[in-house]
């Protein structure tokens, strides 16, 4: 091969990565219009389906939990994950505070450091019953996380009856109360 | 009067006219070129004005529709409303889609009439081609303009009122924030048609690289502020004590800016060396292409953002065609072209050019990482339909370590002599500096127990100690005359001082975000008369109280901030309830002192049936918050310092004169 044939392949590089982006994003616009490709959309495979497997280091002030206790409660237990880092959870706050007035929360603090999220219940309030670490987010991958916050709710014998996936609001926070009734 | 005149069809008639005369723009000096014929070639300049006067009459006519209140005008129908304030009628022009497109397309006919002005030194044919590719992707994007997003469409019959704004775009920060961040993507259009014109003609020089760099500069320094002004307005508006939020629109404009910064770079060894030619070239087209693709992915819907446009995949396809012409055929005529290009510089990897190909190799590498997380989940989501989002952690964990590792070099790299440093040399005038900022590493890992912090402030007072070393060696200070010295501050030249000041900007913001990372927030909810200690500060509510605004009623607090017993300020948050749209906004309240900010929200009171109501309140304390954007705009301020440099000027009307003469 010519060595100007070689530098040419060498220089269309650039080329080949911008078309085979330009490929993607053109499927992705189908699949837009077919309907088939939605940008929003945040899928839940796991619910109206039982937990999954999982177990989580204690977060002080309080205990770690794991599956097997989740699945043994007798009353619905709002999951919720969070963390320091992130603003709208700090928004959330408030909301869970109220909340837990009327359900049991229990807390996972997602892809966070211990120091950080005991600095961040202090400063903001603790609405958790129990709170597990989940430092490397493996947790919020079995449970299907695409971000923080993101609630679920649990009924006893661990099934997975409702998920929001946003900061609570009044009107999300009507309606998983009205799921307890 | 001037309303029957710029009527929307005249503007939609010149609109038309500017997409024509940019396709003559484009096409005329190209066949010139070809053929050769130096009158064909000298039509680009009258065609690239005659396209700026088009469309500054179509957008006059736009301007005049919005502040006359047309209704019958789709786009001023469904963005504005008799009662919003003429500022936000004007600007609500760029507000939604069509408009911004036609902004665009606006400030590219304005940068090409602006290269004609400017470029009667150059080459005719260089000229020419330069002012024809300005004018083939202005036709692009006047055709987008015309096709899929016309901001002219009328409606029949025509409404009394319009639909109204988006409250949360009713800001000063938003009326020159998007013009300013357009010229900066916009801008980038320069050094990508110089690059193309470059490959057509199969000769890149020194004198490429300097007519080039001036462009760069000012292209870089008009999307420093855009950047600035933008984080700054997600400060203040919205209202979540963040300053940037790894938002894929965020991150678009973070990628030409990143690749941006090392194209001025590198085009210095251009010009100086003749040195790194291909991959100038390769930059500039490849920063063109990233300003365009972020416009592509924000309009088109594919990203999801905060940013909301009203996407339609009909309009994302047309972009995309604009970018595979555009791009596509940029990329093509490199892949083709750039091997016949042949570097005569060579340099030691101790040397100028060296830090600046390793700057280069980091700031490309940081906008790789900027990209992969950007594209990431859609991409994850076309091949295997799972659904997640990349956030501040990927963000962070992979920027910090490089971004580290780029502020040691940026310190050292002016310092170093071009072709070859000397080792000693560099030591012996930065030897002072490393020794402080190493002890400081120690002084504020104690202070701050933790390494990153410590590090980064530690590597901004090495950017900031390195200067001005630099500096006291440049002028000789007290080993010659107090006088001799002066005369050599004046006598250094404007693009010494231009590079400390951009890094020291550099430092500036970093230290910012250092300061951001310790700030302290609280929500409490409280009935009036509490007091509520923050950071050292007693903030005390004193009143909450409704007031009429011009389209909305806002709910005001007043907050009494003092320190150890000694009032400080009143800080009034408040949140505007904006009847039409239904739509609550907060306002906050911010007290600086330039060291730190005091940040008040008022957040959303509930009905209680108590009698006494309770206020939620969140207040942060912000430490070196401002230097965020302070250290932004003297990075922009550097910039514009370069553009006097006098080497940027010196022969350009000098040179005319004397062909005159002779």
């Amino acid at each position: 091969m010519q060595d100007i044939t070689r530098r040419r392949l060498l220089w269309s590089l650039p080329f080949a990565t911008a078309a085979v982006a330009g490929g993607g994003f053109l499927a992705m616009l189908s699949g837009i219009r077919k309907g088939n490709f939605d940008p929003k959309e945040i899928n839940t495979p796991i619910l109206n389906k039982p937990i999954p497997a999982f177990s989580l280091s204690a977060q002080p002030p309080s205990t770690g939990f794991n599956q097997q206790e989740l699945q043994q409660q007798t009353e619905p237990v709002l999951i919720n994950f969070f963390a320091s880092w992130c603003i709208p959870c700090l928004t959330e706050m408030s909301m869970l505070q109220q909340l837990s007035s009327h359900i049991s929360i229990w807390g996972i603090a997602y892809k966070d450091k211990q120091n950080s999220v005991s600095g961040f219940l202090k400063r903001n309030g603790n609405p958790y019953q129990r709170i597990g670490q989940d430092n490397n987010g493996n947790v919020g991958i079995e449970w299907g996380v695409s971000g923080v916050p993101e609630s679920f709710l649990v009924m006893p014998g661990g099934i997975i009856k409702w998920h929001y996936p946003k900061p609570l609001t009044v009107n999300s926070t009507q309606t998983l109360l009205s799921l307890l009734k | 009067m001037i309303s029957k005149i710029l009527s929307p069809e005249f503007g939609h008639f010149t609109l038309a006219l500017a997409c024509c005369l940019a396709g003559a723009q484009c096409l005329i000096p190209l066949m010139g070129a070809k053929v050769k014929n130096s009158r064909l070639m000298a039509l680009a300049s009258p065609l690239a004005w005659g396209q700026f006067l088009a469309l500054t009459l179509a957008f006059a006519c736009l301007v005049t529709a919005a502040v006359t209140d047309d209704f019958s005008v789709q786009n001023i129908l469904q963005n504005s409303a008799v009662d919003k304030p003429l500022l936000y009628k004007i600007t609500g022009v760029w507000g939604n889609h069509e408009g911004s497109i036609l902004l665009w397309a606006f400030i590219l006919a304005f940068f090409g009439a602006i290269v004609s002005a400017y470029s009667q030194h150059l080459p005719l044919s260089l000229r020419a081609k330069v002012i024809a590719i300005m004018g083939g992707s202005a036709a692009g994007f006047e055709l987008f303009c015309l096709t899929t997003s016309n901001p002219f469409l009328r409606v029949w019959p025509a409404p009394l009122d319009g639909q109204g704004m988006n409250p949360l775009l009713q800001d000063p920060g938003l009326a020159f924030h998007p013009p300013i961040l357009y010229m900066g993507y916009v801008g980038f259009a320069v050094p990508f048609a110089f690059a193309v014109a470059a490959l057509l003609e199969g000769k890149v020089d020194a004198a490429w690289g300097r007519w080039v760099r001036p462009w760069t500069v000012l292209a870089w320094a008009l999307l420093t502020c855009g950047i600035a002004l933008g984080s700054w307005w997600s400060y203040y508006v919205l209202g979540w004590g963040g300053y940037w939020f790894w938002d894929p629109v965020e991150n678009a404009s973070l990628l030409p800016w990143l690749t941006g910064t090392a194209l001025l770079h590198s085009a210095l060894v251009v010009e100086k060396r003749e040195s790194l030619k291909i991959w100038t070239i390769l930059l500039a087209i490849g920063t063109f292409s990233l300003s365009l693709s972020g416009t592509f992915l924000v309009r088109s819907g594919i990203l999801n953002s905060v940013h909301a446009f009203a996407s339609d995949p009909a309009r994302g396809v047309f972009i995309l065609l604009l970018l595979a012409v555009i791009s596509g055929g940029a990329l093509l005529l490199f892949a083709w072209r750039a091997p016949t290009l042949t570097s005569t510089g060579i340099f030691a990897f101790f040397s100028r050019e060296g830090s600046i190909v390793l700057n280069n190799i980091l700031l490309c590498t940081m906008s790789a990482v900027v990209l992969t997380g950007t594209l990431y989940p859609p991409f994850i989501q076309l091949i295997n339909g799972q659904t997640l989002s990349v956030g501040k952690p990927f963000f962070d964990n992979a920027l910090i370590p490089i971004a580290l590792f780029l502020f040691l070099v940026m310190a050292i790299g002016p310092v170093i002599a071009f072709k070859k440093g000397n080792i000693k040399q560099t030591a012996k005038i930065l030897g002072f500096a490393a020794c402080l900022s190493i002890s400081n590493v120690v002084i504020a890992f104690l202070i701050l127990h933790q390494i990153i912090p410590a590090l980064a402030s530690s590597l901004c007072i090495w950017i900031i100690l390195s200067a001005c070393s630099d500096f006291i060696k440049h002028i000789a200070l007290f080993k010659t005359s107090i006088s001799n010295s002066y005369n050599r501050i004046i006598g250094l030249p404007r693009s010494f001082y231009a590079t400390y000041i951009a890094h020291i900007g550099v430092a500036i913001t970093i230290l910012g975000i250092i300061g951001m990372a310790a700030s302290q927030q609280k929500i409490v909810e409280v009935p009036i008369g509490t007091t509520i200690h923050l950071a050292g500060y007693d903030w005390t509510l004193t009143n909450v109280d409704d007031r009429q605004g011009p389209n909305f009623i806002s709910t005001e607090a007043v907050i009494k901030v003092s320190k150890n017993g000694k009032p400080i300020t009143w800080m009034l948050p408040s949140r505007r309830f904006f009847d039409r749209q239904k739509q609550v906004i907060t306002n906050v309240a911010i007290h600086t002192n330039l060291m730190s900010d005091l940040y008040a929200v008022l957040g959303d009171s509930k009905n209680s049936t108590q009698t006494t109501p309770l206020f939620v309140l969140r207040l942060h304390y912000n430490p070196l918050a401002p230097w965020i954007w302070i250290g932004g705009f003297i990075m922009a301020i550097g910039g514009f310092i370069t553009l006097t440099d006098r080497r940027f000027r010196v022969g350009t009307p000098a040179n005319r004169k004397r062909i005159k003469e002779v």
